[in-house]
């Protein structure tokens, strides 16, 4: 076996990084349940690093955050094994968001943001012994292109107010598409497509590197896994399919904080209390007296975990489709799913409610109204949507700018904030807590005295 | 032009073909349907379209794409606005007789994806993205409407040339930045018909880059960060990147001081002078100006131009050894900015797949054909003059009836544009693209051969 560490001969002073490229898969004896509980924990850093990104942190804020994530989740009883789990994370991780164009996407800029934020940590000898192991191809400036020059590395340094660089500075020249972000802030001096990289901003170029082997590495063990996937059906196969839905926050399969919903409430509290993405199917619902597969599972189990009573579901239901397909197709054909849901059924497993994630990774289809509005809408329909629910043309537009960022979650905070009028700290990461604060604030409103 | 007009037109149709009579009246003005069928008959020059979107990959060349050119969307919108998209055609002929037989009021370029943009849905099927597009020329719009709080000689869509001149900043601002910074050779500028500017920029490396790449370009040259709730729309750091201050001492100030400040009179009235006292942080200075304003109002007797006085009073003002702060040093170039400093339309330039109005269609508004721009002499371009369909049409019902489909263009206004288009930028574009894909064949070659030795 080759431990990806054991390769770290640093070009001067052994000065010898903890930080892992991942270069290559670890030839590794795991425990299975090392295997999952690693991933776990690397997940949670990942979730943390996602949060912390989609409430647009600022970068001194992200390298705080990132490096309490690190230490709260990372760490091992065996310092020996610290390194390995870092590893081996990272690897089972990969295996579990390679297998949709959406998981590579999440997980490529997750594991490039907590790259980049570990990267900054390391000392600068550190650094450039990370870039001698990218094996960049890029070449000091020389003194007399330097020379020529540096009236205008000068200016830049000083438009972002940083000092002169000193004689001895050391620049890179490298295309300018290696550095975007450097080029979109005007943080480089560019000249006929080379951009020149200070030390102090080698981080960009080191990340670009990292994002785009991790890239294409995703794409190559997506490959692998499905052509492997039948050998692993009942060892890895399970693991790897749970752990990416798995949702790491509160428990929703089984508390009601609030007492139960009885059918007579239920308009009142959709109105009130249900997040768009609920909001739209149980409208529609009420609309069609129908909805398809995706829709009753999403809205179904969201009103399991809101208080609706089995029996009561299994009217509430009936009501709505014997309008349209008669009481008894319904008996027939629906009423098993309902009790499914309850574990009533089947394997007998209570299905625990959908979290804002799963709703998110959803891909609803021709004649679906599930999934996440803020994602799966047009713009136009959302706006329609967000209009209905009261939101001011102000609120809309900030709701939408995230939306545009791909901050659905946050998106879904904004509305929640504009239609209660109250904040909302902790952001939105699941429909049944949206129900829940949500008829907190209703409470403390109608009871102000409390 | 009115509606009647168009109606009007459709009557003196009859130039059509070589057997038909040759109207001695002027054609009435504009733009219409039979016009431009004439047009698309007879000057739209398909054969350069289709030679620069196959950028080499129509030749004999080993490394030739055959598929390249049959996987560039077209777009269409036609009369009544019907609205045909993902339109594919495999060489030039297809791409003529379609446009022939729709007579498309615009055509618009969308990027080369990576299947047959036309049979997309075959490919849907199979998921995971096959349909995507993969090259795209790195494009700016740039456009007059955008610039209505800096110009008081017209406003919307209309332009004259008072404050065209804006867009020839704009034009040389960018190109030097994308030739000199970014290094890129292979740019077009054209007229996009009525109230602004296209560009086109099509090195192999542009084509291929990223949407986060062409999103970081496009802030590179984002300075102008403006919405209608802030005065403020130009924010400076102290020290300027060397871009900025390339732009300002060799375009913006000069225009601003020779041009704009006379030719938009914007210390003129209270109204425009207010709007720029505004951009200055600094209450006693701006009382100060204020006052000498309000004053010299009443005894204005010099000959010079007082927008010139006040922007010098401003300036000296402003950067007189008594104003310490940095900040307020840095007014002065913060104003020009603003009123001067290119706005580009950002969100047409960040992704591949947005689409852009092809070079030499006619605006269906103004009748004016989008024209290159040659940016070494963008000075000398005019906007008014630029040829319209009608004109056109009169060139050609005056000219004799060739054959010769190249000469009888050729004798028209618009020979001159399709010249430039050939000999600036269509040549040594092709030129390029010759020498990139033999050495890329040859690199394939060498590389094969060493695996072969192994």
């Amino acid at each position: 076996m080759e431990i990806v560490g054991s390769r770290w001969k640093a070009p001067s002073n052994d000065v010898v990084s903890n930080l892992p490229l991942y270069r290559s898969a670890p030839l590794l004896e795991v425990r299975l349940e090392d295997f999952e509980l690693f991933a776990m924990d690397r997940l949670r850093v990942l979730r943390g690093i996602s949060d912390g990104l989609s409430r647009g942190k600022k970068p001194e804020e992200m390298q705080k955050l990132v490096n309490d994530l690190w230490k709260t989740n990372m760490r091992h009883t065996l310092s020996s094994e610290v390194i390995n789990k870092d590893i081996i994370s990272h690897f089972v991780l990969r295996l579990v968001y390679c297998r949709t164009e959406e998981l590579r996407k999440w997980f490529l800029s997750m594991e490039t943001t907590l790259f980049r934020n570990r990267f900054k940590l390391e000392s600068s000898d550190a650094q450039r012994a990370l870039m001698a192991e990218f094996d960049l191809p890029y070449k000091a400036v020389s003194t007399s292109e330097y020379e020529s020059i540096k009236d205008k590395l000068g200016q830049v340094a000083r438009s972002i107010g940083q000092s002169l660089p000193t004689a001895d500075a050391i620049f890179y020249k490298v295309p300018f598409e290696e550095v975007p972000e450097l080029v979109a802030g005007r943080r480089v001096f560019i000249c006929k497509g080379y951009a020149y990289v200070a030390m102090n901003q080698v981080v960009s170029l080191v990340v670009t590197q990292f994002r785009s082997l991790l890239s294409k590495a995703l794409i190559l063990t997506n490959r692998k896994w499905t052509s492997t996937i039948r050998e692993e059906k009942d060892r890895l196969a399970p693991i790897v399919e749970t752990l990416c839905m798995s949702y790491l926050g509160p428990d929703y399969s089984q508390p009601k904080e609030f007492a139960e919903i009885s059918i007579k409430d239920i308009d009142h509290v959709a109105k009130s209390s249900f997040p768009l993405c609920m909001r739209n199917l149980f409208e529609k619902l009420r609309e069609d007296h129908h909805l398809k597969h995706g829709g009753r599972m999403q809205l179904g189990l969201f009103l399991k975990g809101v208080g609706l009573k089995l029996d009561d579901a299994l009217a509430f239901w009936r009501a709505e489709f014997s309008q349209k397909v008669g009481a008894e197709r319904f008996d027939k054909e629906y009423a098993y799913n309902i009790r499914h849901n309850y574990g009533k059924e089947g394997k007998r497993i209570d299905y625990t409610p959908y979290s804002c994630q799963k709703v998110i990774s959803l891909t609803p289809g021709v004649g679906d109204h599930h999934g996440c509005p803020y994602r799966h809408f047009s713009e136009e329909n959302l706006r329609a949507a967000l209009g209905k629910m009261g939101l001011a043309s102000r609120a809309v537009e900030d709701v939408m700018d995230k939306v545009r960022n791909r901050h659905y979650q946050l998106a879904c905070t904004l509305t929640f904030e504009a239609v209660h009028g109250a904040s909302c700290d902790t952001g939105i990461n699941h429909p049944i807590q949206y129900f829940n604060d949500s008829q907190k604030v209703l409470q403390s409103k109608n009871n102000p005295s409390k | 032009m009115t509606k009647e007009e168009v109606e009007d037109g459709r009557d003196d149709m009859l130039i059509d073909g070589c057997e038909a009579e040759v109207p001695i009246q002027r054609l009435p003005p504009g733009f219409n349907a039979n016009y431009l069928r004439v047009y698309y008959g007879k000057l739209f020059p398909y054969a350069d379209i289709f030679k620069w979107m196959s950028y080499g990959n129509d030749g004999k060349h080993p490394a030739c794409d055959k598929s390249y050119f049959g996987r560039r969307e077209f777009s269409f919108t036609l009369d009544n606005d019907i609205y045909l998209r993902f339109q594919s055609f495999n060489n030039a002929s297809e791409l003529e007789n379609a446009i022939r037989e729709k007579c498309p009021f615009k055509i618009d370029i969308g990027p080369v994806y990576s299947v047959d943009p036309a049979k997309r849905h075959a490919y849907a099927q199979s998921g995971d993205n096959v349909f995507t597009p993969v090259e795209r020329e790195l494009v700016f719009d740039i456009d007059i409407t955008d610039y209505d709080d800096v110009r008081y000689c017209c406003s919307g869509a209309d332009v004259c040339l008072e404050c065209w001149p804006l867009m020839t900043v704009a034009i040389k601002v960018i190109d030097s930045a994308l030739r000199d910074d970014f290094g890129f050779n292979h740019i077009l500028w054209a007229y996009s018909g009525r109230r602004g500017v296209h560009c086109w920029v099509c090195d192999r490396k542009a084509r291929r880059l990223t949407n986060e790449q062409r999103g970081a370009i496009a802030d590179y040259f984002r300075v102008y960060k403006g919405n209608e709730n802030s005065h403020k729309k130009v924010s400076l750091t102290t020290v300027l990147h060397p871009f900025l201050v390339r732009s300002y001492t060799e375009v913006l100030r000069d225009f601003f001081e020779t041009k704009l400040l006379s030719s938009q009179k914007i210390f003129s009235t209270e109204e425009k002078y207010e709007k720029i006292l505004q951009l200055i942080p600094d209450e006693s200075v701006t009382s100060d100006l204020r006052r000498k304003w309000q004053e010299s109002k009443r005894s204005s007797s010099s000959k010079d131009d007082i927008n010139v006085i006040r922007w010098e009073q401003l300036k000296q003002v402003l950067q007189s050894g008594r104003q310490k702060s940095q900040g307020l040093r840095r007014c002065v170039e913060e104003i020009v900015f603003s009123f001067t400093y290119p706005r580009l339309d950002m969100e047409v330039s960040k992704h591949m797949n947005h689409l852009l109005k092809a070079p030499f269609c006619v605006h269906p508004k103004t009748g004016h054909v989008c024209v290159p721009i040659d940016p070494n002499h963008c000075d000398e371009f005019d906007p008014t003059s630029v040829p319209t369909l009608s004109q056109l049409l009169e060139e050609l019902n005056k000219g004799d009836m060739r054959d010769d489909a190249d000469n009888e263009l050729a004798e028209t206004s618009l020979g001159k544009s399709i010249r430039f288009f050939r000999s600036s930028f269509l040549q040594p574009l092709l030129r390029s693209c010759k020498e990139e894909l033999e050495n890329s064949y040859n690199l394939k070659m060498q590389h094969s051969k060493n695996s072969m030795s192994w």
